[in-house]
């Protein structure tokens, strides 16, 4: 197989430029095999966050050709190499070097959100008595590694940078995982509509397409969130039940 | 918390991307642009809405107007006579607010007539920004109560269907059962339209996904679930139904203008 050329952005906070790069691609090839293979050949001081390379730690999260995909899990067989493969770090977060960026306003988002908050225990050894059903539903928002792919694809943060407004696509998984939990008493709608930013959300649905654990973030968290809002704070006649029934 | 300096702008249109982008958009834009375009010349036509037994979807139920199926005779006397009457416009609105305000309906034309974002990952023409979150977006939440009525619509609809399987004989003018092509054009209209409104998000939540114990309720169970599976394919629907009952008002006018003839099966 001819060489494959890469552009990949090199560069910190201050600004950078893409760097061409040619390395052999061999088969069943990963993004991140290549880039590695680059690091070793041609560019030792290139920076890539890595860790599991089976697509479960969510580390190597990059744009490849323009999408916000895992480099270890986007084959280079399905890529076209007849042109330039190119790679750039989540464009929703500061720049730290090369690919890396620093992800953790992630991490200050979620200290800030409410914990899960289980009722009394249901038995007198502590423990609680559930249905798997009642689980059914926030088992697949569990999935999520935090890659963050959801979050950088999303415009609110990407394009209009509402850091400071609205939480992301990753935080009303987490969120909708502790709101529909059938253990759980904690009241999150009050946050969800002012201090998350619920409804921003224009439902584009990009962060569903980028979840490199397929969960349906839209249609499965974020629209039933702001139903429950709805419930609360715009529909008039639940309203209006709840003056009358206390 | 500190605000964060992030990487760097990008302009309208701006991409990494290699795919053709802004095929999706414009298909999506050209799609509701031929619908809306139609129907609201359909709606001005107040003519060739019924043939027979059938009456065309954007005129049921017809209100007031001037063929057999009006509910309460012709156009009101307290109509203002400077203003065009159809017995569209006394309806159109219901179907067309639930699909306005529907979440899919949402997401996919903001991105092809309001470019926010053009595509996913691809930049953006403006630097503001307000989403659902004030006037006027925020009426979006209105949602379920056109859901209400768009569900009533499914009724009347089915009704029509129903209505259009009984013939009558111009001789006689008794009634006999028939099914002819514009028969089944009716009863695939309701069944397209009962899967786009049956799948909506709304009712998904009413039926069942407001509840965190839902197993302590096995009917809602069973509704939700059953909601669910419509709603995995809600786009699908959206669509469908929206050809078809466009295709169905194209049926029954070019029928009722003897452009097409309705043949019988039955």
């Amino acid at each position: 197989m001819p060489p494959v050329t890469f552009n990949i952005w090199r560069g910190g906070a201050e600004g950078g430029e893409f760097k061409e790069y040619r390395t052999e691609v061999t088969e069943g090839m990963v993004v991140l095999d290549a880039v590695h293979q680059i690091q070793a050949e041609s560019a030792n001081d290139l920076a890539v966050r890595w860790n599991c390379k089976a697509g479960k730690c969510g580390s190597c999260s990059a744009e490849i050709n323009g999408k916000p995909r895992l480099m270890c899990m986007t084959r280079m067989s399905d890529l076209p190499v007849n042109q330039p493969v190119r790679i750039e770090p989540m464009q929703a977060f500061p720049s730290i070097k090369d690919l890396v960026t620093d992800v953790s306003w992630n991490f200050e988002v979620k200290k800030r959100l409410k914990r899960f908050k289980p009722r009394k225990p249901d038995a007198p050894d502590g423990s609680w008595r559930f249905a798997q059903a009642d689980t059914d539903r926030v088992q697949e928002f569990r999935k999520c590694i935090e890659c963050f792919l959801c979050q950088d694809v999303c415009h609110v943060l990407r394009d209009h940078h509402k850091h400071e407004e609205f939480i992301g696509p990753r935080f009303f998984v987490y969120s909708a995982a502790l709101e529909m939990h059938p253990l759980d008493e904690e009241d999150r709608l009050e946050d969800l509509k002012r201090a998350n930013g619920i409804g921003y959300c224009n439902i584009t649905k990009c962060c569903t397409k980028v979840c490199p654990e397929h969960i349906t973030i839209t249609d499965n968290a974020i629209i039933p969130l702001k139903e429950r809002v709805v419930d609360r704070f715009y529909d008039p006649v639940r309203m209006l039940l709840r003056v009358i029934g206390g | 918390m500190s605000s964060i300096q992030l990487f760097r702008p990008r302009a309208f249109g701006e991409t990494s991307r290699r795919d053709i982008w802004w095929i999706q958009p414009l298909a999506v834009f050209l799609g509701f642009s031929a619908f809306i375009v139609y129907s609201t010349w359909a709606a001005f036509q107040n003519a060739h809405y019924t043939f027979g037994p059938y009456l065309s979807p954007f005129y049921s139920p017809e209100i007031f107007g001037d063929s057999h199926h009006a509910l309460f005779g012709p156009k009101p006397g307290w109509w203002p006579g400077w203003l065009p009457f159809s017995p569209a416009f006394l309806i159109l609105w219901a179907p067309a607010g639930f699909r306005f305000t529907c979440y899919y309906y949402r997401g996919a034309y903001y991105k092809a007539f309001w470019a926010d974002p053009p595509n996913c990952a691809v930049g953006e023409p403006r630097k503001s920004y307000w989403g659902e979150n004030s006037f006027p977006l925020i009426m979006q939440n209105i949602h379920r109560y056109f859901f209400y009525l768009a569900f009533a619509f499914i009724v009347i609809l089915a009704y029509d269907a129903w209505k259009g399987m009984w013939f009558e004989d111009p001789a006689t003018g008794a009634t006999s059962f028939g099914i002819g092509i514009g028969t089944l054009v009716l009863i695939v209209n309701v069944l397209l339209l009962g899967s786009y409104t049956l799948g909506c998000h709304s009712l998904r939540h009413l039926v069942g996904g407001r509840f965190d114990h839902l197993s302590a309720r096995p009917g809602r169970m069973k509704a939700y679930h059953c909601v669910s599976c419509l709603n995995r394919k809600h786009m699908l629907w959206a669509w469908l139904s929206l050809f078809w009952v466009g295709f169905t008002d194209v049926y029954v006018r070019l029928c009722s203008m003897g452009i097409w003839t309705d043949w019988r099966i039955l």
